[in-house]
């Protein structure tokens, strides 16, 4: 059977990791290389790296990052962030990463998801989804909806049609992102997770709000999610991935448990 | 030196990065004569097997396989490259190199675990591989150590004895296969961390 992956992410702008809360005041907490590389020592499945550079002509340090990381790491890792085109994808891949996450790119150009199916493969394609729960009503049937720029922009789109939306285009897996829950260390959002979970058939990772194992535990069972993503719990050293990893494998969840 | 063959099966810089990171000399190629001179060959790839097997013969690759494999040289496959050494792949009905005798089956769609809870397809993820016999390249393998697997197609040897290791998802399908001078793993040797990269490294020094 699978084990469920514990998957560290990075925030990098500009060539530096930096954790900021609800996409606000980033402060500079290291290397990504560095990071990844101890990530890698430490049982990590894999590694999310969302580029958050806001001026696109810096955005070459990305390239540069994702190659010295794929010379470093061993384990498949995925970029994120400023992702529009193909060709974006593309030098992504390049460089080294196993896959390329698109969020608001997708939202606004559908096709983006099938184009790079097509040119790599679904197991490359990651939708990132942001989303709210505003509430159900007409148009949003689940109570869940997409949002963009950090939550600040309501995109009146639901967030399981899109799930499967994206899905049937061609979406290799689903980064499922709370926007309520994110940054908070409260615990994931279980009812989103649950929803998108058992209505889709590609793997979900579930992201925003992990603070202590027992949110991953929580999520990994009555969630559903296949992954877990988590940041501030182990950024500053408060849990590393053997504790969460013996805490999860106590309370009967598969985990990978020598690296 | 080790030819990595390039055949438009997906990006192959990721098993060059590790058999370099592991300190032997190797080669993208889709020369022909770059991969006969070769000590060994590495035979990745990811996709699908119609169009693999197209690009193959397309090169002129399929028949430096077959040399390569009659002359004893160590052979590698990595995921589709496992798929391709199989007589037959279910995937677009595609006949392939016929190395190892058998078929490459799809998942069925309704795969379920202990618990019957259907499985997802593709196997995407990290799982467990258990060697049935004795293999040089699978020295120091530890039970409890994953592989990442990413498939929706498995190999299933005609022959019981070219089953190398197992892996269990929803079913116990064939994830590693050999035969003589070639060896063939359906996950990827490369994303798998340390135990990967150990296996990798057997790979590298066999002589079969």
């Amino acid at each position: 059977m699978l084990s469920k992956r514990i998957i560290p992410c990075l925030d990098v702008r500009e060539g530096r990791t930096t954790k900021g809360i609800k996409f606000k005041d980033n402060v500079d907490i290291g290397d990504p290389v560095e990071m990844a590389r101890f990530y890698y020592e430490n049982g990590a499945e894999e590694i999310v790296f969302y580029d958050i550079t806001a001026s696109s002509d810096k955005r070459d340090i990305m390239i540069d990052v994702v190659r010295r990381v794929a010379e470093t790491i061993f384990i498949p890792f995925s970029v994120g962030g400023g992702i529009r085109t193909v060709d974006d994808m593309r030098r992504v891949l390049l460089a080294g990463a196993e896959k390329i996450s698109i969020n608001s790119a997708a939202i606004l150009n559908p096709d983006l998801i099938s184009q790079g199916a097509k040119a790599f493969g679904n197991q490359c394609v990651v939708l990132g989804m942001d989303v709210k729960f505003t509430g159900k009503s007409h148009s949003i049937p689940s109570g869940y909806e997409m949002v963009i720029n950090g939550g600040r922009k309501q995109m009146g789109i639901d967030a399981l049609e899109w799930a499967q939306r994206a899905e049937s285009l061609g979406a290799g897996e689903i980064c499922l992102n709370s926007i309520d829950a994110d940054g908070t260390q409260n615990g994931y959002e279980i009812v989103l997770t649950e929803l998108i979970s058992s209505q889709v058939s590609i793997p979900v990772i579930a992201s925003g709000g992990a603070g202590k194992p027992e949110h991953l535990l929580d999520v990994l069972t009555r969630g559903c999610a296949d992954a877990a993503l988590i940041a501030s719990m182990v950024h500053y050293g408060a849990y590393s991935i053997p504790e969460i990893k013996s805490f999860l494998h106590a309370g009967g969840v598969k985990v990978r448990s020598t690296w | 030196m080790i030819a990595i063959i390039d055949y438009d099966a997906g990006n192959l810089a990721s098993v060059a990065r590790a058999v370099s990171h592991l300190g032997h000399a190797n080669v993208i190629t889709r020369n022909v004569d770059e991969i006969r001179s070769a000590d060994r060959i590495i035979f990745p790839g990811v996709g699908a097997a119609g169009s693999a097997m197209i690009s193959l013969k397309r090169l002129g690759i399929d028949a430096v396989l077959h040399e390569a494999f009659n002359q004893g040289k160590p052979i590698l496959g990595i995921c589709l490259g496992t798929q391709i050494i199989m007589g037959y792949s279910e995937e677009n009905q595609t006949r392939c190199l016929d190395i190892i005798p058998g078929v490459v089956k799809a998942f069925s769609p309704d795969i379920r675990d202990s618990d019957g809870k259907r499985l997802k397809i593709p196997q995407m993820g990290w799982n467990r591989v258990r060697p049935v016999k004795y293999h040089p390249v699978l020295a120091g393998l530890k039970e409890t150590d994953e592989f990442y697997f990413v498939h929706g197609f498995y190999p299933e040897p005609t022959y019981m004895d070219h089953i190398v290791g197992t892996t269990h998802y929803g079913i116990k399908f064939a994830s590693v296969v050999g035969y003589r001078n070639i060896l063939a793993t359906q996950f990827h040797l490369e994303k798998s961390g340390k135990p990967g990269l150990a296996l990798l490294n057997n790979f590298c020094w066999w002589m079969p």
